[in-house]
């Protein structure tokens, strides 16, 4: 049985010349896999991951033929039942631990917060299951850790404390929104790495959100390319040089290799895109 | 250099106080040198004769250099000598003491006021933006920008005073209840209290309550105004997201995770509202004939008593940087990330 | 001709036309908010009632008759009548144009002082923005209002004094604005290009740094007349603005304090006018700063 199930999902917001749709009818499974999302910024994929959240609010509109969750109807869920999923059976990292932990309180009790919102643990046990959590993502002295604030920590550090606070709950799906593009290119894959073993080890599945086309190629099993809201090519992680749609290939273009002698590397050719829409 | 690095920002902190209370001084002292009246004059009255005037002229040290008298001046502040009052004829200082707590207890209720009711409604309006209860609290805090204090107080006391009869009149107290009180803290209902005199007690506050909300609603407007921008602002950033992704609930959500970071920021903003309502009261206190520092000060301006005048000003503007500034030092000790 | 294409152009030929586009644009923004058109409404009321007053009033302001003397509100007189038997909408009306001149000398004043102190004090930087920044600074932690009146009471008593005291206290503000957006293009392109081209750091300043702190300090302006007309309309009422006879709205509730309980419209009524037009000028300068300053949108 798939993990999630998208059929036909839909992100629309009102403008002054009537709605604009950024996702535009994306249908696609996940099951206990690493599946990756690639695009451009302003393609839909960020939105992608938000609205399976549920984390789509006014005034934009999320429609969709099928939105399945572990066999939940996720469309159907009142928002206090939508909150019993996040954190604990869903959770996802977002960009950047500046901007995505709370500046004025300790990490502990960050990271001790989805407990208390979906466990009757005692503060003890909370304590506990935090620690744990920390040494998860390979932080050696998680006492000491927990009792700083986000500014103290940097940034890869700041992201490992952020992937623990979402895997302490042992979620099933964990969305990755861009996990490290605002880090440093020295940390980068020490937090793939150990996002990858986390999830690995405990069967979840993954959904890597990123514009890095090679980099998700690296660490997921299938690929969705996206372009202005829609799948445009579907690719197993090997298959890169099989892309067949021009967008893709344009963007496998764009990339410098060590090996090459271009002088000048090509651009995407907008209007040539435009007219296979 | 560790040393240095920790003790620097306290230092210069220090330093921008100093100045700036020295800039009040330096205020106070140029507004005393523009007046029109001769201060020479004014100690040998005008008909005496040109030796005198002269001689008194010296005397006074008004040849000496304006910084000289300058800091003549501020030697004899800082010794708190404001000099006397034309009009009470007792020292200015005397004068002062007398009638701060009159004040302080009316600012203090108002401030109380303020942040008991704005707080949570400036909370309340940034969770539900766009809500009616966001458009009454819009509206609450332009009318506390658009109405006349002074003219909000003769309203209220025609209003609740004269027509409703539910509070008491102007003044602080009955007048067959006045100087029955011991005064130990001047705050009229504290030592009420204190006597054991109840009916004292009831009369205090039922004269208190009207300009005190007064004040109450200029604090509340400008406190839950800039709450509920501080909250918005809070609410728009990405740790908010995290919030709900760990599935938070909106009580959680608002005042854990939008309201604990602004908690310090809002210390500074009531800090200003208070300096704010000490100055206000000098309108409220007018309308109410409180004898307070404000009542004071207007009653020397008319009577062209610039002693007081000054050193109410002088005391009013310190009380102001003083709460300004310690609200500032407050921030920068309690803030995290203001810490680091 | 100038149609609205024209003026909606995204590549505009010439300087007039962009200038004149970019007019439009904010007007239609400015006029889809509703609460600023109010405040319109409100402004242009004051200013057709300051223009026209000896038209608009159907008495004289300064003349009465002592028969006539506190009269309630009614259709001969729509707010009643003072302790002189004066028409107090007459003299309403013809205390808008004091309300509204010293507003606009406030502004003048105070605006372009602060304007040059900020731009001189972020553009020079170094001991010139220290020294001017300090000063600024002073007197902006003091309390506006408490200076104002001693300044009033060292300059004696007047309509003249209130407007200078006001300014002296308001022009801080402005300052540290202009000072802030000075600093965000300091350092920029063009002021490098105008630099290169051998302009005076002064001709700089004038033509090029002040323009573009314009659209701030208009807005802020706008905010503070507000501010203006009750500090003028409080020194009005302690006796220290403007003095009777004129028909300055502080000094009519002042005067009326002495009827307040039993003829309760000689002090209202003034109140009235007060808080309608300063909450015109708040809801104006609101709108305004949506539409002009968008970052500060969730501010203040």
């Amino acid at each position: 049985m798939s993990l999630l199930s998208v059929e036909n999902l839909r992100v629309a917001f009102p403008s002054d010349h009537g709605p604009v749709e950024v996702v535009k009818g994306l249908s696609f499974d996940l099951g206990r896999e690493r599946l990756g999302i690639v695009g451009e910024s302003g393609s839909g994929k960020s939105m992608t991951g938000r609205a399976v959240m549920g984390l789509i609010g006014k005034p934009a509109r999320v429609t969709a033929d099928r939105l399945e969750f572990e066999g939940q109807d996720l469309r159907a869920l009142s928002e206090r039942q939508f909150r019993r999923l996040r954190g604990a059976r869903m959770s996802m990292v977002l960009q950047d631990p500046k901007f995505s932990l709370n500046p004025v309180i300790r990490i502990g009790e960050q990271i001790a917060e989805a407990l208390e919102f979906h466990t009757g643990l005692t503060a003890r046990q909370r304590r506990v299951k935090v620690l744990e959590a920390l040494e998860a993502v390979r932080i050696d002295d998680p006492e000491r850790v927990a009792r700083l604030f986000p500014h103290e920590v940097s940034g890869g550090m700041g992201q490992r404390v952020m992937i623990a606070m979402m895997v302490v709950m042992e979620p099933a799906l964990m969305i990755a929104d861009e996990p490290t593009s605002a880090l440093d290119v020295s940390v980068r894959g020490q937090v793939l790495d150990i996002m990858d073993d986390l999830v690995r080890r405990r069967g979840m599945g993954l959904m890597l959100i990123s514009h890095d086309l090679n980099m998700v190629a690296r660490w997921c099993d299938r690929i969705l390319v996206m372009y202005q809201g829609r799948i445009v090519e579907e690719l197993g992680a090997g298959q890169l040089g099989a892309a067949q749609h021009p967008y893709t290939r344009g963007l496998l273009a764009s990339v410098p290799r060590i090996d090459e002698d271009r002088d000048r590397l090509p651009v995407l050719d907008r209007a040539a895109l435009g007219a296979c829409q | 250099m560790i040393l240095t690095r920790r003790l620097l920002p306290p230092v210069q902190f220090l330093l921008t106080v100093a100045l700036t209370f020295l800039g009040l001084l330096a205020i106070t002292f140029v507004i005393g040198r523009v007046v029109p009246i001769d201060p020479v004059i004014a100690v040998v009255g005008d008909r005496a004769s040109k030796e005198t005037y002269e001689a008194t002229r010296l005397a006074m040290g008004l040849d000496d250099p304006l910084i000289v008298q300058f800091a003549r001046y501020v030697g004899a502040v800082v010794q708190g000598d404001l000099g006397n009052s034309i009009s009470t004829g007792r020292a200015v200082v005397d004068d002062l003491a007398r009638v701060f707590p009159a004040t302080l207890e009316m600012a203090t209720i108002g401030i109380l006021i303020g942040v008991v009711l704005g707080v949570p409604m400036g909370v309340w309006a940034a969770a539900r933006q766009g809500s009616w209860l966001d458009q009454v609290i819009r509206v609450v805090g332009l009318a506390g920008y658009a109405i006349p204090a002074f003219w909000l107080g003769l309203v209220g006391l025609v209003l609740f005073y004269a027509k409703l009869r539910w509070v008491g009149g102007p003044g602080r107290i009955d007048l067959f209840l006045d100087g029955i009180v011991p005064v130990r803290t001047g705050l009229l209902l504290v030592d009420s209290l204190l006597a054991g005199d109840l009916d004292s007690f009831r009369s205090a506050l039922s004269h208190i309550v009207l300009p005190a909300s007064i004040l109450g609603f200029f604090s509340l407007a400008y406190i839950a105004r800039m709450t509920r921008s501080f909250m918005l602002e809070q609410l728009g950033q990405e740790f908010i997201t995290t919030a709900r992704v760990k599935g938070a609930p909106e009580r959680v959500i608002l005042w854990r995770h939008g309201f604990r970071p602004i908690r310090v920021q809002l210390l500074t903003v009531i800090g200003l509202s208070y300096a704010g309502l000490l100055e206000g009261s000098v309108m409220i206190e007018t309308v109410f004939s409180w004898p307070g520092i404000g009542n004071y000060l207007t009653t020397a301006l008319l009577n062209a008593d610039m002693n007081a005048v000054l050193g109410a000003t002088l005391v009013v503007g310190a009380v102001f940087v003083g709460i300004n500034k310690g609200s500032d030092a407050l921030y920068r000790l309690l803030d995290p990330r203001a810490r680091a | 001709m100038i149609t609205r294409d024209w003026l909606l152009s995204d590549d505009p030929e010439t300087r007039l036309q962009a200038r004149l586009g970019q007019a439009y644009r904010l007007a239609r923004a400015l006029a889809r908010n509703p609460l600023a058109m109010v405040g319109l409404v409100v402004i242009v009321a004051l200013l057709v009632m300051a223009a026209l007053a000896p038209w608009i009033a159907p008495y004289s302001p300064l003349e009465g008759m002592l028969s006539n003397r506190l009269q309630p509100p009614s259709a001969l007189h729509w707010m009643g009548t003072d302790e002189l038997g004066r028409d107090i909408f007459s003299r309403v009306v013809h205390g808008s144009r004091i309300t509204l001149m010293i507003v606009i000398l406030v502004a003048v004043i105070a605006a372009p002082l602060g304007l040059i102190v900020g731009t001189v004090a972020g553009y020079y930087g170094g001991w010139v923005d220290k020294a001017l920044m300090g000063v600024t600074d002073v007197f902006l932690s003091l309390p506006r209002l408490i200076l104002a009146l001693a300044f009033v009471a060292a300059l004696g008593p007047g309509i003249e004094n209130a407007v200078i005291a006001i300014a002296i206290t308001a022009w801080p503000v402005y300052a540290r604005i202009a000072r802030a957006e000075t600093l965000t293009f300091r350092h920029s392109e063009f002021i490098a290009a105008v630099r290169m081209q051998g302009a005076s750091g002064l001709r700089v300043i004038g033509l090029h740094v002040i323009p573009l702190c314009m659209s701030s300090t208009i807005v802020r302006v706008t905010l503070d007349m507000a501010g203006i007309i009750l500090t003028a309309a409080g020194l009005g009422f302690l006796g220290l603005g403007a003095q009777p006879p004129l028909p300055e709205w502080g000094a009519m509730i002042s005067k009326g304090r002495a009827f307040i309980l039993d003829q309760w419209w000689v002090a209202t009524m003034p109140g009235f006018a007060i808080v309608v037009v300063s909450l015109g000028f708040c809801l104006f300068g609101d709108g305004l700063r949506d539409v002009l300053d968008p970052k500060q949108r969730t501010k203040g």
